[in-house]
């Protein structure tokens, strides 16, 4: 039996779901938001260094769990099932805040040459790749209500981006040792280094206490609730509103539809798995770009036999996320000052102009490494174990820097997500099938920009530096993108320059399956900036679709 | 949870000696074993691999962080799915042991532990007594599941007292936010 009809249903309430939610919800639309995961408790966010997002040995403590497998294909066509701790499912956390929830919070603004790689490189074979139908410019006003609404810290952009109008709403954290002695090398060797902007409290704001630099950061939940998710900011604006409800431990069957190619609703699996169905005015998917592309070529009817907005065989089509380069270094003195979060400074020297490659990297330093993932980082050729590997623990732990960037990948027509044909999940959904891989151009970069790393941690001092570089295995991750490609030309894309499905006029996508290219950068925040946008627009517009 | 979980390894060791001496035997059973789902002997070559993994030195190695526990009990969780690797892996270890040197691999001195183990490592041991498995493969899984053991948080049953974590400087733990909703992480 249905439910009773809403304005609008989101299904996701990750970094874009949370968002649409929260405009909708404040323009007066009533809003069920649907999330598969749970809405975690102070409890779940013990620091666990073997179950966690980052460093998932035991499982993944924000999800999804073993009820949601997939299939992933490698080069010589074997399939294979994979739990969702395995690299190779490309895993994002399923529960409110999404991979919002547990990240890094690194928050950069894409540069306006990342919306337009195809005239600014032209075109490259075996890449789709093309520019955004939106440039920098739209998009601007949206980051900067992200950066104030949802919470950003640090200084201001290097040279090669463009100014923000209004300075960050919080300074950055103090400096770590790390931090100095990267800042100067930067400087000598003639870089721009400059604080990463993060979706962190530094100071208090928005009712919240500032980071408290513990050494758990990417991959846990703050304990403090200093890093600024949807979770803590505009789905608890959005509750407020009294205008919705966000359902957890509900898993997404198919997006409905009419004998007129209208979206009506959701059918879904309740917290007691019972199927059920919410009708809506407007249904908006925001699942992350696998989960997402899988929504769409599940829900099949007479007038979408392919799944909705795959008329043109482009959904789930382009999976990107980024191809991860850089160098690690030892030094022969301590660096380690146990401040967290650890990642701090970057540079965007290499993000676009260098010679003969398509994009780059931004590189900033990494994250604090906890014990665990220290010791699997050995240089090249030394025995990953005994007493060899002992004594590099004990000597280098406290001594050690790594300096990575995500590299811009070039979109692959066939990196790709599909619906697997006979493997279905716990409620019967067929599951998602991963295969593909990456364009070669984005390991030419990769290997140019590791080469940078290296030369700005000798700079530092380091006595020993070794490149980290990706291999050609399908990217994704919790980066992923791409999937529902935004596009003015319907043969060429699935959804408009407003994320609205082409054949269907009430139907979005607001995470970052739209995304056309991914940038040299982390994608959330202009995740969130596109879902602030994409709200905007259906809350204008949501009478007359 | 089960009692045992919580033993000393030295509670265990004399359960297990009594266990042993109960059923009057030195082979194989996994009736009497003080483990979860390790045999003894299985636990005895586990124990002997993971000391050559990570040697006991001027800081313990990973027998007496109860690497070996905290396999055991994943195994009967997360690690399920290695079940059958351990059981043929440890069995073929101790088979590869008596045909290089006539004893098991937990009564081996270092040397000859060590070279089993690079050759495990390199995958040239012999296919007729690694029939089920790949000897690359479970030296993989073992050597993962050992540093997890050792350098991962305690609260799932190794890097007893903290150990790796004092061994690489960081002394003492964080006493920050909400640690104190696990007594078992401090």
């Amino acid at each position: 039996m249905p439910l009773k009809k809403v304005n609008a249903v989101v299904v996701g309430a990750g970094a874009g779901g949370g968002v649409v939610a929260k405009e909708l919800a404040s323009a007066g639309m009533s809003v069920v938001v649907l999330e598969r995961g749970l809405w975690h408790t102070a409890f779940d966010c013990r620091k666990d260094d073997l179950r966690n997002q980052r460093s998932s040995f035991l499982g993944c403590a924000f999800g999804p769990d073993d009820r949601n497998p997939r299939v992933t294909v490698n080069d010589s066509g074997e399939a294979r099932v994979v739990k969702s701790n395995d690299w190779a499912y490309s895993n994002n956390a399923a529960c409110v805040g999404g991979g919002s929830f547990s990240y890094g919070a690194m928050a950069w603004r894409f540069m306006p040459q990342d919306f337009g790689m195809r005239s600014t490189y032209g075109a490259v074979e075996g890449s789709t790749l093309e520019d955004w139908p939106i440039s920098y410019e739209e998009l601007e006003p949206y980051y900067e209500k992200a950066e104030w609404e949802i919470g950003v810290s640090g200084g201001a952009e290097p040279p090669q981006k463009p100014a923000r109008k209004k300075a960050l709403p919080m300074p950055p954290l103090s400096d770590g040792k790390e931090h100095l002695l990267l800042d100067s090398a930067a400087k000598r060797l003639g870089l721009h280094p400059f604080h990463i902007p993060m979706l962190r409290n530094t100071i208090p704001y928005n009712g919240r206490g500032g980071c408290m630099r513990c050494r758990w950061c990417v991959g846990f939940a703050c304990e403090v609730d200093a890093k600024n998710g949807t979770h803590n900011t505009v789905l608890p604006k959005a509750l407020a509103t009294g205008n919705c409800e966000v359902r957890t431990n509900c898993m997404v069957k198919e997006i409905l539809t009419d004998g007129r190619g209208h979206a009506t609703g959701i059918a879904y699996f309740d917290e007691h798995n019972h199927l059920r169905e919410q009708p809506a005015d407007v249904v908006v998917i925001a699942g992350s770009a696998v989960e997402s592309a899988r929504l769409l070529l599940n829900s099949k009817s007479l007038l979408f036999p392919n799944g909705i907005g795959n008329r043109f065989d482009w959904v789930g089509r382009n999976l990107q996320g980024h191809a991860y380069t850089g160098a690690m270094a030892l030094f022969d003195f301590e660096l380690f000052d146990d401040l967290g979060p650890g990642a701090s400074i970057a540079i965007c020297d290499y993000n676009h102009g260098n010679p003969g490659l398509v994009g780059g990297a931004l590189l900033c330093n990494e994250f604090i490494r906890l014990p665990i993932h220290f010791s699997g980082m050995t240089p090249p050729g030394m025995p990953r174990w005994g007493q060899v590997h002992k004594d590099y623990m004990r000597k280098y732990y406290r001594q050690s820097s790594i300096v990575m960037g995500p590299v811009q990948e070039l979109p692959v027509f066939d990196a790709r997500v599909q619906v697997d044909a006979k493997v279905k999940d716990f409620w019967g959904i067929p599951v998602a099938r991963l295969s593909g891989h990456r364009h070669p151009s984005d390991i030419v970069t990769a290997k140019y920009i590791a080469g940078k790393a290296e030369r700005w941690l000798k700079e530092a001092g380091a006595i020993q530096t070794w490149p980290r570089l990706p291999g050609r295995e399908l990217s994704g991750g919790q980066h992923q993108a791409g999937t529902c490609r935004m596009g003015n030309d319907p043969r060429t894309s699935v959804v408009d320059r407003n994320c609205r499905v082409h054949d269907v006029e009430n139907l979005f996508v607001a995470d970052g399956s739209v995304h056309v290219t991914n940038g040299g950068f982390n994608p959330v925040l202009t995740i969130m900036a596109n879902a602030y946008r994409v709200g905007e627009y259906i809350a204008k517009n949501w009478k007359s679709v | 949870m089960s009692w045992y979980k919580n033993l000393s390894r030295r509670e265990f060791i004399q359960l297990a000696a009594a266990a042993a001496a109960a059923s009057g035997m030195t082979a194989c059973s996994g009736s009497r074993t003080p483990w979860r789902f390790l045999r003894l002997c299985e636990a005895r070559a586990l124990a002997a691999i993971c000391d050559q993994l990570i040697p006991p030195d001027q800081d313990p190695g990973a027998d007496w962080a109860q690497v070996v526990n905290f396999i055991d009990i994943q195994l009967c969780g997360p690690f399920r799915d290695a079940k059958d690797l351990y059981r043929d892996g440890l069995g073929y270890t101790d088979a590869t042991a008596r045909a290089w040197f006539e004893k098991r691999f937990a009564e081996l001195d270092g040397k000859q532990q060590f070279d089993i183990l690079n050759a495990m490592e390199r995958g040239t041991l012999s296919k007729a007594i690694w029939e089920t498995v790949d000897p690359r493969q479970f030296f993989e899984t073992v050597l993962s599941h050992t540093m997890e053991g050792f350098y991962g948080d305690p609260r799932h049953g190794g890097n007893r007292a903290r150990a790796s974590w004092k061994m690489v400087g960081l002394a003492y733990p964080q006493v920050r936010g909400r640690l104190k909703y696990d007594p078992r992480s401090l």
